[in-house]
Formats: C-alpha cells, sequence, structure tokens
C-alpha cells in the first residue's frame, strides 16, 4: 500500500508513478473486493483488503503483494475488469492502496461509471499494445509512467503508447466535473420540469 | 442507433439536459436504496450540506446483511446491527420511507418493490445494486449504480448517464417442461458471453418471452448484467398489466385506465430500429448449469465440460482458472457431481413460483444424507404466502431448512455462508470465486427446480427426471 493517500480532487491531466499488471479477463468485483468487506460505513479501511482472497492464495505472489510493486499507481488489466457487482467499494479499495488510474483492454460498465465519479481514469489500450506495455513494466517494474488524458497517451522515457479515452471521461476529468453533485444541482428547475411532465408522476399515483 | 423501441422512449422522457461529453441528465423516478450502498453516499450529502431531493420518490429496505435465522435486534453481528442502524437514522432523518424488517414490506430489495407495485412500465428505476436490472420486466430502464451515484440520485434525483445501444434478443418457440427461465437466460449468457452486453440494454423478445410469466420475466432481466448488460427489458402487456392490478402502489380507479393506455403506448414500435439482434430457439434449450467461474461458463445439464480446444483462445486463461479452482476435468459429465449445500433463494430466483416449482419436487422426498439444504424466500409477503399454500411444511418434512427472507448465500453478506471447498448448488446468480463466503466455496448455479432435485440425490441431476 502506498503511503500518501492523497485522493483525486479537481481537474485531473496526469497520473503519473510505477505501472502494475494484473493478469486475465472478466476479474469480477468480488475478487477486488470480497462481500465481507462490505459491512462497513465508511471506505476508509478498505485499501488493505483489495483482492484479499486472491492475495492470500497466492501467498505472496500476488501482483498487489509484489515488492517490486508496491507504490505503483497506474493498474494495467485484460478485458472486461470490474464485472458483477455494482460496488463502489472496489474501485475505492483500489484508490485507497494507492491506484490512481486504471488501463485496460475493456472495463463492465458499472464499475467503470464508479471509477469515473471518484476520479480515476479508466483508458483503453488496443490488443496489439498491451503485449508491449506489459512486457516493459514487467523487465523494469520501477520505470515511471506518464498518463497523459489529454493526449491519450502513457509514455516513459523512451516509449509512448497510444490509449482511448472516451470523450465523456476525458472532459469530465479535465474539467474537474467528474464530482458531478453540483453539476447536476445546476439546474433544479428543469429537473423539477422534467419530473412534473412525468405521466407516473403528475396523473397516476405519487408513491406516498 | 436505436429508435421508437422502449428504451428510447423512456430515455426521452426522462431526460433533463444533455451534458457536455456526450452524457445526458436522466432522472429517475424510483430510486430504491438499502444498507449497504447508501450510508456512504448519506454521509457524502451531509458532507456538502445536501438534502434529500425527492424523498416521495425513495423507497428503502434492508436485504443483504440481514441473518436469516435469528433476527432478533440487536443482530450477533454488530457491524450488521450498526449498518442497519444507519440506514433507520438516515432515512428518519431525510423523510424516506423505509420497508423495515418484521413489517410485512421487508425483503430482497429487487422481490419487494415489484410486488408492492412500485415498479411499473414507463419508469427509470436506479439501486445501488447491479441486480437492478430486474425491474426490467415491467418494461422499466432500470439500471445498477454505485455510491457516488447513489449520492447524486439523493442529491437531485437524477445523475449523468450515457445513452445505451439496445439488441433486441428475440426468442421463438416455447420452454420445454422441466426448463425454466432461469436455464433460458444462462443458455444467453453462455452463448453470448459476459462481456457482449456491454454497452447495451438487452431488450427480450419474441413469443417464448411472451408467454412467461411476470416473475420468469424477472429471472431473465436480473441476470441481464451477468451478460454485461446494464440494462433488462420485456416490452409491457396484459400479463404485466394483470401482475400489477390491485397492487398497493398501483394506480387505482379511474388512473388504472389511463395508466393502461399510457403503458401500452410505451413498447418498442413494429418498425423500431436495433443496434444489434441475436436469435434463439426457446424449445432447444435445456436445464443449464455453470460449470466455472463466471455465470457464461455454463453447459445443458447432458453435455460434458467444454474441453480447452473448444473454447475460444481468449478465454483460455479464465477456463485453465475454472477447471482448477472448480476441480472438474474437461470431457467429464456435470450431471453426477456430488454436491454439499443446496440454497433456494435470491432476487433472481426468491419468489413464488420458485418455492412452488421447489415444493413439488421435494414433496414426497428427502434431502439426501449429508446435504445441507435451505430456503429464503426473498421478501416477508413471499414467506406468507409460501406458508399459507403450505410450502414451509413440505420443504421442512423434506429436510429442508426454511428461514426467513434476505439476501442469504447469494453473496454471503451474512452468516450463511458456504465453508472450505464445498459445493453449492444454487439458485442465485453468481459463481464468482469466493461469492459464497468461502475463498475456496464452489458455486453451481442452476433453477430452483434443479436445487431442489439436486438436494434430494446429493448430486447434479437433470429435473425432468422427477417431473416425468
Amino acid at each position: 500500500m502506498n503511503q500518501t493517500p492523497l485522493f483525486p480532487t479537481g481537474p485531473i491531466q496526469k497520473v503519473q508513478g510505477k505501472c502494475i499488471y494484473l493478469k486475465g479477463n472478466d476479474i469480477d468485483t468480488d475478487r477486488i473486493i470480497p462481500a465481507r468487506f462490505l459491512k462497513c460505513i465508511s471506505f476508509d479501511a478498505l485499501g488493505e483488503s483489495v483482492f484479499a482472497d486472491d492475495r492470500l492464495e497466492k501467498q505472496g505472489l500476488h501482483p498487489f503483494d509484489q515488492v517490486q510493486n508496491q507504490n505503483s499507481s497506474i493498474l494495467i488489466v485484460n478485458k472486461n475488469f470490474g464485472c458483477g457487482s455494482s460496488r463502489e467499494h472496489a474501485p475505492q479499495a483500489l484508490m485507497r492502496w494507492g491506484i490512481r488510474a486504471i488501463i485496460g483492454q475493456s472495463f463492465a460498465e458499472i464499475f467503470y461509471g464508479n471509477c469515473l465519479s471518484i476520479g480515476i481514469p479508466c483508458a483503453i489500450i488496443a490488443e496489439s499494445f498491451i503485449d508491449s506495455l506489459t512486457k516493459e513494466i514487467e523487465s523494469n517494474p520501477d520505470l515511471l509512467f506518464n498518463l497523459d488524458i489529454n493526449s491519450q497517451r502513457i509514455s516513459n522515457v523512451k516509449q509512448s503508447w497510444l490509449l482511448k479515452i472516451e470523450l465523456g471521461m476525458k472532459e469530465m476529468l479535465l474539467s474537474g466535473k467528474w464530482d458531478a453533485t453540483r453539476t447536476l444541482l445546476k439546474e433544479k428547475d428543469k429537473i423539477k420540469l422534467t419530473k412534473n411532465s412525468l405521466p407516473y408522476i403528475n396523473q397516476f399515483n405519487p408513491l406516498y | 442507433m436505436s429508435s421508437e423501441t422502449l428504451y428510447d422512449k423512456i430515455w426521452d422522457l426522462h431526460r433533463v439536459r444533455e451534458l457536455t461529453g456526450g452524457s445526458t441528465q436522466l432522472f429517475v423516478g424510483l430510486h430504491l436504496i438499502h444498507e449497504v450502498t447508501s450510508p456512504q453516499a448519506f454521509a457524502a450529502l451531509e458532507e456538502k450540506g445536501l438534502t434529500v431531493h425527492s424523498p416521495d420518490r425513495t423507497i428503502a429496505t434492508v436485504d443483504h446483511i440481514v441473518p436469516t435465522t435469528n433476527q432478533i435486534r440487536p443482530f450477533a453481528d454488530p457491524l450488521a446491527e450498526e449498518m442497519l442502524k444507519t440506514l433507520e437514522s438516515n432515512c428518519k432523518q431525510h423523510g424516506i420511507k423505509f420497508f423495515q424488517l418484521g413489517s410485512g414490506n421487508q425483503g430482497i430489495v429487487h422481490v419487494i418493490a415489484p410486488e408492492a407495485g412500485l415498479t411499473q412500465p414507463g419508469m427509470t428505476v436506479a439501486c445501488g445494486d447491479s441486480h437492478t436490472s430486474t425491474h426490467g420486466a415491467f418494461g422499466a430502464i432500470a439500471f445498477g449504480i454505485g455510491t457516488s451515484q447513489v449520492r447524486d440520485v439523493l442529491a437531485s434525483q437524477t445523475l449523468t448517464m450515457k445513452k445505451l445501444k439496445v439488441r433486441r434478443i428475440w426468442f421463438d418457440g416455447e420452454l420445454q417442461k422441466g426448463v425454466f427461465a432461469k436455464d433460458l437466460i444462462l443458455h444467453v449468457i453462455q452463448k453470448l458471453g459476459v462481456k457482449d452486453g456491454v454497452g447495451y440494454a438487452y431488450e427480450f423478445a419474441g413469443p417464448a418471452i411472451q408467454s412467461l410469466s411476470m416473475e420468469e420475466r424477472m429471472t431473465i432481466c436480473n441476470m441481464a448484467i451477468e451478460g454485461g448488460a446494464r440494462c433488462g427489458y420485456v416490452n409491457p402487456d396484459q400479463v404485466t398489466f394483470d401482475y400489477l392490478k390491485g397492487r398497493k402502489y398501483s394506480p387505482n380507479g379511474a388512473k388504472w385506465d389511463l395508466a393502461i393506455k399510457w403503458w401500452e403506448s410505451l413498447s418498442s414500435n413494429e418498425n423500431a430500429i436495433y443496434d444489434d439482434e441475436a436469435r434463439f430457439n426457446a424449445s432447444t434449450i435445456a436445464p443449464t448449469v455453470t460449470w466455472g467461474i463466471t455465470p457464461g461458463q455454463a453447459i445443458a445439464i447432458n453435455s460434458f465440460i467444454p474441453s480447452l480446444e473448444s473454447i475460444d483462445p481468449s478465454d483460455h486463461q479464465l477456463a485453465l482458472e475454472a477447471y482448477q479452482y472448480m476441480r472438474l476435468q474437461p470431457g467429464s459429465s456435470i450431471e453426477g457431481l456430488k454436491i454439499d449445500v443446496c440454497f433456494i433463494g435470491s432476487c433472481t430466483n426468491g419468489r413464488l413460483s420458485d418455492l412452488q416449482i421447489a415444493a413439488e419436487i421435494a414433496k414426497n422426498n428427502h434431502v439426501a444424507k449429508g446435504v445441507k439444504a435451505f430456503v429464503v424466500p426473498g421478501s416477508e409477503k413471499v414467506a406468507q404466502e409460501a406458508e399459507s399454500q403450505g410450502l414451509d411444511k413440505i420443504f421442512k418434512d423434506a429436510g429442508f431448512e426454511w428461514r426467513k427472507p434476505g439476501c442469504s448465500m447469494c453473496l454471503a453478506m451474512n452468516p450463511d455462508k458456504l465453508e472450505s471447498d464445498q459445493i453449492s448448488a444454487s439458485s442465485s446468480n453468481r459463481n464468482f470465486k469466493g461469492r459464497q463466503g468461502s475463498s475456496k466455496g464452489r458455486t453451481l448455479l442452476m433453477s430452483p427446480a434443479m436445487v431442489a432435485a439436486a438436494a434430494i440425490t446429493g448430486c447434479v441431476v437433470d429435473v425432468r427426471k422427477f417431473l416425468n
């Protein structure tokens, strides 16, 4: 785990740090944070429990336990990362461990939205690029990388890989509007207008 | 891009405004909350000095953490007790209606809202739970959200969302005897995979869907998310209206006729345009069981665990992981596999009709020696109706435990858990590694009838042998 958990705030232009590669498709949120750790009313203590069961099984050999990966901040994954349960505890646990951005071949939808709403960029990497990126990381785990949101690239001193950051995510990260509450409350009259236009609210029964 | 589908119509009606980057601010017609994903959302609300925008469109219950044996307060588990207390105080403070334990209305959030008539055609429904897709069975657009979005919906009754594409999944034919809605959806996920639905809403349509009851449609929409699709829905029809008529929160009197008229107008038009379509014939589907660690790793009861060669190379690593974790050999039969625990319940299959079919199998039989079998009704109402029909007695006589409502061993956030490397036959929705509370526990997903049959024989068995 990282020592200084400074959580994302405001506009996010880049994420810098070491990369950690977690191989495998369809890694679900039950694996990222098993349900027993959801018995809490705050996310604060989740960092140490990330991948708890997988790490126990691998006895120190799980990427999140390997010495060379400590203090990494960019997580590299394969396809459909974060599938299953909608628990935001999953990205919260990753963030509290130290992850500040995720690069993957694809993401499950709810997980992807959860990441954005806490300021964790999710970038897509093409199949043709992921091998060379992960080889680079594995050959030198101490290498520092720079993920640049605007140019949609991850680079080290020698090389650069093109990524795809979906337009909506990109704009929200760059503008700092990923924390959506304020944006949503901006035009309250329009919310009221929509609410009152719905037949099930204005014509049938109100709930109570 | 899709047009004139039910999804398009409901989307347009609930659009508040367009945001930058292609997102939409969408109004949420029904917000369901529970004890696991709401406490941090309320805390964030307080931190920002905000209040709940529409308590009149918000309903709460407690389901994930409740014990299914002894529900006397305070709970034996202090963490569970703290979560329930937090929900109680949040609901009280913000004026949110709470379907409390023992009220007669409590149960799994995706069981109680439909049975109370809260879920209706044409609504947008959001809940901090991925199985919110269940409510799409009524012709609603229903989707799971994370805690930050729960906070946003509490604060504004809206959220930011990107419009999904729509894939119609069409079923000709009809389900054969002994084959259920659960088999149908497991079959779809096996064929289309667990990622193929990402970015889509699934419209389930065709003669085989139209002939299904509301409870069966709920089972299907419930598991759309297991195929990657955040929403699944069925166009509303007479079956939907018959189900809703007379329920507590359903429109009544003259409003009922108005509602029907509006609901009928919501169905996808005949000339609607879909982004994609998949076709199946329900008549060819057999009872289906999962053998691996994702709901897509499923097979027909009478076929064999697939060899590596028959699996797409990009899924080889996952298949190898599954063989090893499940301790199953490719090429071997799933039928006859010995099981330790049988669980009937969950938001997928914990409704009255699920318990009825399971009871039919259990009747005049007995749970096999060494097998622990238990039935967890989806809600207090389901429990009450089942008991009035004597189902509890049938189960108990057959050696099943009859429990109190809750999520139970579907996700094991309560005392119901697998131990060590036990194998369960489970009517729930996820067979992920460790899902049922033990990091080595193994889960086989199947229909509640198949679970009951497995309990009786002590191993995985084709339920059709019981029904003939």
